[in-house]
């Protein structure tokens, strides 16, 4: 970050996987970090150690962000500590997979609405600021599947390739204020999210390997620095070339 | 929160309006947006000010409706009334 800059960023879901990456690798380029979980009250407090650790500064912040209260709270604390929000990236995410007949009302309410709906509404929350700010920067973590068929998760490709579209009209919308907008769709990566999958999807990964959370971090690090600043609507896939 | 006068709202509308490009003079009552090439998200911008400001919330709706200076500042000064 520049050092006239007074801000930080928020990464939601960063008690662990992709999310806990992420929120270390933004620290290491000087941001404050807002390190966002749900359950994981205490694996968000060791993320937030672990950072403080390097010489950053973060601040675990909690709440089911599928509840506008929640997104609210979470940036007023934020913003009361430090300062405007002016990095967000939106990685926190579920599975309920199942074959289509088998999907649940309530397993697609569950994904679409962490999924998608909370990172619209944290998108909403953060855009005036970043407008007036003249900068910002968010980061969609969409996925693979948002892009290609993966049998067992139209909820969870539905809610991806959303991410993906918002990401596009919303870059457009603001594109004119230096805010920008893109995604990141990860393929397999070895997390706590992935741990049940056998290794079948690994056949279709040209790279023949999982990608570590810290492969994915790197890439959201990129778009949130000012090296990307001409980047936006772009969704960058990290997927060992499973969709090329 | 401040009062809203109609001068205080017209100050700072126009001083808002202003920080988005066009040269202050030419930010009068008559003015129209177009004229000023003030576009939606300027329009979205100068609503978040004026929550800020007054506490008075501008929807969608209302700003579609507004095509002068003069609209905007006459619309805060009623509703903050």
């Amino acid at each position: 970050m520049s050092d006239e800059r007074r801000g930080c960023a928020l990464v939601t879901g960063a008690s662990r996987g992709i999310g806990a990456a992420t929120a270390k690798a933004l620290a290491a380029d000087g941001w404050p970090v807002g390190v966002g979980y749900n359950s994981g009250a205490e694996a968000a407090a060791a993320v937030v150690a672990e950072i403080e650790a390097a010489g950053g500064q973060a601040l675990a912040v909690g709440g089911d962000i599928s509840a506008t209260e929640s997104v609210d709270r979470i940036f007023s604390e934020l913003e009361e500590r430090f300062g405007t929000v002016l990095v967000l990236v939106n990685n926190a995410g579920l599975r309920r997979d199942n074959l289509s007949p088998q999907i649940k009302d309530e397993d697609w309410d569950a994904v679409l609405d962490t999924n998608l709906r909370a990172a619209f509404r944290m998108t909403r929350r953060a855009i005036p600021q970043m407008l007036r700010a003249r900068h910002g920067r968010i980061v969609n973590i969409a996925s693979v599947v948002g892009l290609r068929a993966n049998p067992g998760q139209a909820n969870y490709a539905a809610s991806k390739a959303g991410l993906v579209a918002m990401t596009k009209t919303i870059a457009a919308e603001v594109a004119r204020r230096g805010v920008t907008v893109n995604a990141v769709a990860p393929g397999l990566i070895e997390t706590d999210m992935t741990a049940d999958l056998d290794g079948e999807l690994l056949k279709v990964v040209p790279a023949r390997r999982p990608g570590t959370p810290d492969e994915v971090a790197a890439c959201v690090r990129f778009l949130a620095s000012d090296a990307a600043s001409y980047v936006t609507g772009a969704t960058l896939t990290v997927d060992g070339g499973m969709s090329a | 929160m401040a009062t809203a006068t109609p001068e205080a709202v017209e100050s700072r509308i126009v001083e808002a309006l202003a920080s988005f490009g066009p040269d202050v003079e030419q930010v009068t009552r008559t003015a129209t947006f177009e004229e000023l090439d003030i576009d939606s998200l300027d329009l979205v911008e100068l609503a978040q000010i004026v929550e800020d400001e007054w506490g008075v919330e501008l929807k969608g709706d209302d700003m579609k409706s507004l095509k002068t200076v003069g609209d905007a500042i006459d619309l805060v000064v009623a509703r903050a009334a």
